[in-house]
């Protein structure tokens, strides 16, 4: 539990010192809402009904982008190592990470989401709907993303592959969570159980993939 | 079992084995393959809505079944060798996604075409197709995880956590048509009691199904052996250069 709080108070200190990837994942998140309106045409009629998810597409994309450096700095630098070596399971260290990327942009998105929900003229009424799938949703790009991100670490063209291996296993969660944000019935509650089902089994999955990085 | 699959571990004895079960395999499966193909296309009944365009089912549903089990082999064999660390259980696995990718492409392409005679539309997003070309896209990933890294072994690690998590894939596959409404049929073979399919018909099918089957071990025999050649080949050329 200190090693899961001192690395979530260092992840979150990093995050909000450089404003490095967390910052530029939210504002690709911001930029790829503004271009939607530009390439559909400003109608407020056709986007209500595509708003909430074009969205989600776009947190996907921008998970996928904040993901790529999840691990990738503590390996490169001897980081991943030292905590490999230590007592305390990688797990530890897996979840630590998920909550501290988590915190800096699922969170934060789930905020935005509903001003930019308001931009493509979701209805009012369901913004309240589209923060609260963010809010079930984005702990599940952020675990299934830090299995895939954590298989691809010493590979050449990470970043590319990581989408490739991340974006079917997101299928899933896409589904529900634009379900969800429309008020479909029964959706937030599935949504809930992927995230939940992708915090009981991605970590072991990232884990595993870290301890046969740190050991080649 | 267990212990046959141990003895298989040594690469020169699943030489031997190989080169003597391929001749059966491909016999078997050129065999299964013609009187298959005479019996789905000439021998069995048109159905009296869909004509003649129902014997598409005789490669669709063969080529959907091997989809997914060729995938559910490669998830068990990646266990394999991330557990015990058997050798062969990481060709194997290896071995087994190109053909797994060939026959999802082939089970998405037969569908589309039987599709538009009898929905009218080439493609639907429905649960079961959509599933299904996840399952394309994972077949691909894991092809291209292999390639990415330079080092076989930690390639093979990577691969085989992948084709594990994958694996959660395939229960929404089978169930799809369960769980939600779609335009595509529930499963009529596989079912509790008697198969929901007239004996006609049912026959052809297993044939075919036999027939992709034994095409399916032969090219198995055939990669892995290539792999283990392979592997040979590398472990020689740096003998020689040292």
């Amino acid at each position: 539990m200190r090693l899961f709080l001192a690395l979530l108070g260092r992840d979150l200190a990093l995050a909000g010192r450089q404003g490095g990837e967390s910052g530029l994942a939210l504002l690709f998140f911001v930029l790829g809402a503004v271009l939607f309106p530009l390439g559909l045409g400003p109608d407020p009629g056709t986007l209500a009904g595509v708003g909430s998810g074009l969205l989600w597409v776009i947190a996907l994309l921008a998970a996928l982008l904040s993901l790529e450096r999840l691990f990738r700095a503590d390996w490169e630098d001897g980081t991943l190592d030292l905590l490999a070596a230590r007592p305390e399971p990688l797990v530890t260290v897996v979840l630590s990470k998920c909550a501290a990327h988590w915190l800096a942009t699922g969170l934060p998105m789930a905020v935005i989401a509903p001003l930019l929900g308001s931009m493509l003229a979701v209805p009012g009424a369901h913004l309240g709907l589209l923060a609260l799938s963010f809010l079930v949703g984005t702990p599940a790009l952020t675990l299934i993303g830090a299995a895939g991100a954590a298989l691809t670490l010493g590979a050449r063209l990470g970043g590319v592959l990581t989408a490739i291996l991340v974006l079917p296993l997101y299928i899933p969660v896409l589904i529900f969570g634009a379900a969800a944000a429309e008020g479909r019935e029964g959706a937030l509650a599935l949504l809930a159980a992927l995230s939940l089902a992708a915090l009981a089994l991605a970590p072991a999955a990232a884990a595993a993939a870290l301890r046969h990085a740190v050991e080649q | 079992m267990a212990r046959s699959l141990h003895r298989l571990a040594n690469p020169g004895r699943f030489r031997r084995f190989a080169g003597r079960a391929l001749p059966w395999t491909a016999g078997v499966s050129a065999l299964a393959f013609t009187v298959g193909l005479w019996l789905a296309l000439v021998d069995s009944p048109i159905d009296y809505q869909q004509k003649d365009s129902v014997r598409i089912m005789y490669v669709h549903v063969p080529a959907a079944w091997m989809a997914l089990s060729t995938y559910a082999v490669m998830a068990l064999a990646s266990a394999g060798a991330l557990i015990w660390r058997h050798p062969l259980a990481e060709l194997a696995a290896r071995a087994s996604a190109a053909p797994g990718a060939c026959f999802t492409l082939i089970a998405l392409v037969t569908g589309s075409l039987w599709g538009l005679p009898t929905w009218g539309t080439w493609w639907v997003w429905d649960a079961r197709l959509t599933s299904v070309l996840a399952l394309l896209f994972l077949y691909v990933g894991y092809m291209a995880l292999w390639r990415a890294f330079d080092d076989p072994r930690r390639a093979g690690r990577a691969a085989a956590v992948l084709a594990l998590v994958g694996a959660v894939n395939l229960p929404i596959v089978k169930f799809s048509v369960d769980w939600w409404s779609t335009l595509h049929q529930p499963a009529s073979v596989s079912r509790f009691g008697a198969p929901a399919i007239d004996p006609a018909m049912l026959r052809p099918l297993l044939v075919m199904y036999a027939a992709f089957f034994f095409f399916w071990v032969t090219v198995l025999l055939l990669r892995i052996r290539a792999e283990l050649d392979e592997r040979r080949l590398a472990a020689l050329a740096v003998q020689r250069s040292s």
